[in-house]
């Protein structure tokens, strides 16, 4: 080992971070070298004249107490909400997520329970049913939601001048476009045959997850396909529905699960989604 | 009047802290000597500690034995740092690899490091002028006596570099705590 390799592991060798081998050579070229080992000195003495420094600053005897108070508040202000409790609860829609809430307001109701004020009660669990339950039960379905939300992705579409990430009505040109870029691998065929050329592809986002969305055209108006793996693999048959004047139907098919959005009129929505399946 | 799933939840949370009370709660200098060295204000490393102190109680659940001082200092870390990023920005540039390997020691001939009688308040006063990743290397080294592995993991950085923070570290104290050599006696 010469000179310029113990510059740089000098500090490593000090702090013993080195293996056998290579702590042994050092000590050997330290044992020869003055240069070297004044410098390892100096990284010595520097070390312990820090450990010796009264430089370690010991918690004031106060703090215990301030963090172990600042959990009583924590607790009373947010009885569970744990980060992990957190993201379920902004996860979780409907049904699940009141059974959270009221989950989350147990605690609290409890202390009211054991309140001399037993009166509150009623009036509490008025409030819970009123804020609580009753928008459960007039909250909107998943599949309405994903009505809602595929709507806005086609108007969107056609809005913002990005319909398509990659333009090419080849579907060998669409379809790898998606390679790596969603975990699933999106059935695409071209129905230019059949009045429906396919114009692109593009990257959309859907009941939180990146889906594909293919682009067709019919007679100047715009179909959006949007694909990704369905959460149930059974097929269902085409469930049409309309929102704001937007023709849309849904379907699964082997795992996946489709939206077709348009203003195309549903007569011709429904043949092109039968030539898809 | 109690309800029994109520009451196995307060058994679980009085569990969970005296776990807490026993596995990090003797840690608390190691955090507060820690915040105090980067924030280089007691008051700031109190409000800083007591921070961290909460956020590892919330995450608490999550920690799998291991190191528990480890674990808790980096919660404080990491602390410290959104503290500065929000309060003290400027103390908060990064030093490139480059030019921590420009300053290493170029001198061939190195002198005998004379430490001046120091007292407290000078070296105090040296490593606090360190930039902030430095000083937080050396304090994890020299007081705590972490292993380069574990600060590098409790940075984000690669081992290498938690060599080169200190070896830089060690040389601007060096300069700073030494006497002043004659001019011309290094290279």
């Amino acid at each position: 080992m010469n000179c310029q390799e113990i510059k740089t592991l000098k500090h490593a060798y000090a702090d013993r971070e080195l293996d056998l081998i290579r702590t042994t050579e050092i000590e050997q070229h330290l044992n020869g070298c003055r240069a070297c080992s004044q410098a390892y000195e100096n990284i010595r003495a520097l070390g312990s004249a820090l450990k010796s420094g009264d430089l370690y600053f010991k918690a004031p005897a106060q703090l215990k107490g301030r963090i172990r108070a600042s959990w009583v508040v924590e607790n009373k202000e947010a009885p569970t909400h744990s980060v992990a409790a957190e993201v379920t609860r902004l996860k979780d829609f409907g049904g699940k997520r009141v059974f959270a809430e009221i989950r989350a307001s147990l605690p609290r109701l409890l202390r009211f329970l054991r309140h001399p004020l037993g009166w509150v009660v009623p009036v509490a669990a008025t409030a819970l049913i009123t804020f609580l339950v009753l928008p459960a039960l007039i909250a909107p379905s998943t599949d309405e939601r994903i009505e809602q939300e595929a709507t806005a992705s086609h108007v969107r579409s056609l809005m913002a001048a990005h319909l398509t990430d990659v333009a090419s009505s080849d579907q060998h040109t669409v379809k790898p476009w998606f390679d790596g870029k969603i975990d699933f691998a999106p059935p695409v065929k071209d129905q230019a045959t059949q009045g429906f050329p396919l114009v692109g592809g593009r990257l959309d986002y859907l009941q939180n997850r990146p889906v594909a969305a293919l682009v067709y055209e019919r007679h100047k108006h715009f179909i959006n396909l949007f694909i990704w793996p369905a959460s149930r693999s059974a097929n269902t048959t085409e469930k049409p529905a309309m929102r704001q004047g937007y023709n849309l139907i849904h379907w699964n098919q082997s795992g996946m699960t489709f939206w077709a959005v348009s203003d195309l009129n549903a007569a011709e929505l429904r043949e092109f989604v039968g030539l898809i399946k | 009047m109690t309800w029994p799933a109520q009451k196995e939840k307060d058994l679980e949370e009085q569990e969970q802290q005296a776990r807490f009370e026993e596995t990090i709660m003797p840690h608390l200098d190691a955090a507060y000597n820690l915040a105090r060295w980067l924030t280089r204000n007691e008051h700031d490393a109190q409000d800083v500690v007591q921070d961290a102190f909460l956020r590892a109680f919330k995450f608490f659940g999550g920690f799998r034995g291991g190191n528990s001082r480890s674990w808790l200092l980096s919660i404080v870390r990491n602390t410290t740092y959104t503290w500065l990023q929000k309060n003290r920005k400027l103390e908060l540039v990064t030093v490139s690899d480059e030019e921590i390997h420009e300053i290493e020691d170029t001198s061939s001939n190195p002198e005998v490091l004379l430490l001046k009688n120091s007292d407290r308040q000078e070296m105090m006063r040296a490593v606090e002028q360190l930039p902030v990743e430095f000083r937080e290397a050396l304090i994890l080294r020299e007081l705590e006596g972490l292993s380069y592995k574990e600060i590098a993991e409790m940075a984000d950085v690669p081992i290498g570099t938690v060599m080169s923070r200190l070896a830089r570290a060690r040389k601007l104290l060096q300069q700073s705590l030494s006497l002043p050599l004659e001019p011309g006696a290094s290279k």
